[in-house]
């Protein structure tokens, strides 16, 4: 399994989901995050104060995949996430030593695979 | 001159000029936070522009006498604009009175525009359009102008202020464009409980407006100030019972919406209704508006925050209910329809379609010239980090994490060279 982490525009981020949404990518969790990339900062003033805004708003997107579905996230959160300018972010893709699935203490390879219908299950 | 009649309109003047800040919060808190200042900055910037416009050139054009079609040169500049009295109040409070409508009413075109129009542009057309387009139509309505002379009922402005502004708004919807992200993504109010605070500071500001148009301390002012309490207050009920119906949920948007709603409906009639008509009239103002808004957000007319729906719609139903329930027992002048003068309503009708057809080209031309100066969208990239930044460069809600500050002198300080400034895109 690999945990897909990938760091993208605030504003891209409904086209990302889609995007994972289209490549039946279904557990995922996000987060507000603050980070620099080597886009240029942004100057604020506020009465006499002017700051230079080194830290641009991002959003944390963390997806735990089994092998096969790196490939179709990853391409996936690139289809949504990119403009073409510098600041679209960044994807990394970690190793995971074990997963479990808190409900019903799956492991590993079940545990990421999304349930099939939640109707079903019940 | 009447120290009555003066005190009352110093205080409703307050009230009107309140309504502006109002508008920023109701228009405010209905966009993303990545756009609040921006849109919020609309409606502030209006008490600047539109304000130092009108004191200029816009009350001479729209008071300066009595011809049909325009006013005169003769108050530029507010010259022989003095302590003298008009009417029972001084010339000069007059002339501040008028000025905080002209404010509000271009300030309500904004609303159509929100999230993408660049704020230079933004400022062009709206001095403009205060020039070209509300001073002459309150010279028709309230200047001695044609309108008026043809009989036409507005007693506050519906059609002045609510239909001329909501046309402004559709045509520059249509001329700039939808936002880029419209029927694409949701598009959420970000902060509900500042539109809440925004209608009801609009409400309480709104009876300097209606009753203050009676322009003294007197009856009318009074049967307005009643009418603007009780028509609103018909137009929320039968909206919620229209959300409830519909949906089992009644929406605080649509209270702040129906608020609005009813203030517009009843601000041509204010004066010159009971208040039962004015009950009746809220009430039945609440249902081509609310099915407005629905019709609005499947087309492609990115009316960002239904400009048409609110005043527009509102407006008509107001100026022409208005030609039915007139009644000489409460206005002492004109009865309407229902009281046996039907030509009041053919009145209305033309004196509504002649605001429609002047608003309508005048500010197609003013959109088309402003662009021929600087283009009317901001960049599609600003447009996405969001207006606050890119056209501000502040934002309404920050942390201040990351900030580095930039002292005047020390441009070659350690931090601002630290190695941040990489040659890139926008943030």
């Amino acid at each position: 399994m690999k945990l897909v982490v990938a760091i993208v525009r605030t504003e891209k981020l409904s086209d990302v989901l889609m995007e994972l949404f289209k490549a039946e990518v279904r557990g995922l969790t996000i987060s507000s995050v603050q980070g620099h990339g080597g886009e240029l900062e942004h100057v604020e003033t506020y009465r006499g104060t002017t700051v230079k805004m080194a830290l641009s708003e991002k959003v944390r997107i963390e997806v735990g995949v089994s092998n096969h579905f790196v490939e179709p996230t990853v391409h996936a959160i690139m289809r949504g996430g990119r403009t073409g300018s510098v600041g679209d972010g960044k994807i990394f893709v970690v190793p995971v030593e074990k997963v479990y699935r808190i409900r019903n203490g799956e492991e590993d390879q079940e545990a990421v695979t999304p349930v099939r219908s939640v109707a079903a299950a019940r | 001159m009447n120290g009555a009649d003066t005190s009352f309109i110093l205080v409703c003047t307050a009230l009107v000029l309140l309504m502006t800040p109002a508008l920023a919060f109701f228009y405010g808190g209905l966009v993303r936070p990545k756009n609040a200042l921006n849109t919020m900055m609309m409606s502030f910037t209006a008490l600047g522009f539109v304000g130092v416009a009108w004191a200029l050139l816009g009350y001479s054009l729209a008071f300066g006498g009595e011809a049909g079609l325009l006013g005169t040169l003769a108050y530029a500049g507010l010259r022989g604009v003095g302590l003298e009295a008009q009417g029972t109040i001084p010339h000069v409070l007059f002339m501040a009175f008028q000025g905080t409508f002209a404010i509000i009413t271009a300030a309500l075109i904004s609303g159509a525009v929100v999230e993408r129009m660049r704020f230079s542009a933004y400022l062009a057309f709206l001095t403009l359009w205060t020039l070209a387009v509300y001073s002459p139509v309150a010279h028709w309505v309230w200047g001695g102008g044609w309108i008026a002379a043809m009989g036409a009922l507005d007693f506050a402005g519906g059609t002045v202020v609510h239909i001329n502004a909501a046309v402004a708004a559709a045509v520059a919807a249509i001329v700039i464009g939808p936002r880029r992200d419209y029927a694409r993504l949701a598009q959420l109010p970000h902060n509900v409980p500042f539109t809440l605070l925004g209608a009801g500071l609009l409400w309480f500001g709104w009876f300097g407006f209606n009753a203050g148009s009676a322009l003294g301390a007197n009856a009318s002012a009074a049967l307005a100030f009643t009418t603007t309490l009780l028509a609103p207050a018909a137009t929320l009920v039968v909206w919620t019972l229209i959300d409830l119906v519909r949906n089992q949920k009644a929406t605080a948007v649509g209270v702040a919406t129906a608020i609005v709603v009813g203030l517009v409906a009843v601000t041509p009639a204010a004066g010159f209704i009971g208040p039962a008509a004015a009950l009746a009239l809220g009430g039945l103002a609440a249902v081509p508006s609310y099915f407005a808004l629905l019709w609005r957000a499947r087309t492609r007319l990115d009316d960002s925050l239904d400009v048409v729906a609110a005043h527009g719609i509102g407006g008509l139903v107001g100026a022409l209910v208005t030609g039915v329930l007139a009644s000489r027992t409460w206005n002492g002048t004109v009865d309407g329809l229902l009281f046996g003068n039907p030509a009041q309503l053919g009145i209305q009708v033309v004196a509504v379609l002649a605001v429609i057809g002047y608003s309508a080209v005048v500010s197609f031309v003013l959109l088309k010239l402003v662009a021929l100066f600087v283009p009317l969208r901001a960049e599609a990239v600003d447009e996405g980090v969001g207006l606050d930044v890119s056209q501000h460069g502040e934002e309404a809600y920050t942390t201040g994490h990351g900030a580095i500050l930039i002292s005047p002198d020390a441009s070659a300080s350690a931090l601002s060279a630290a190695a941040l400034s990489v040659e890139g895109g926008r943030a």
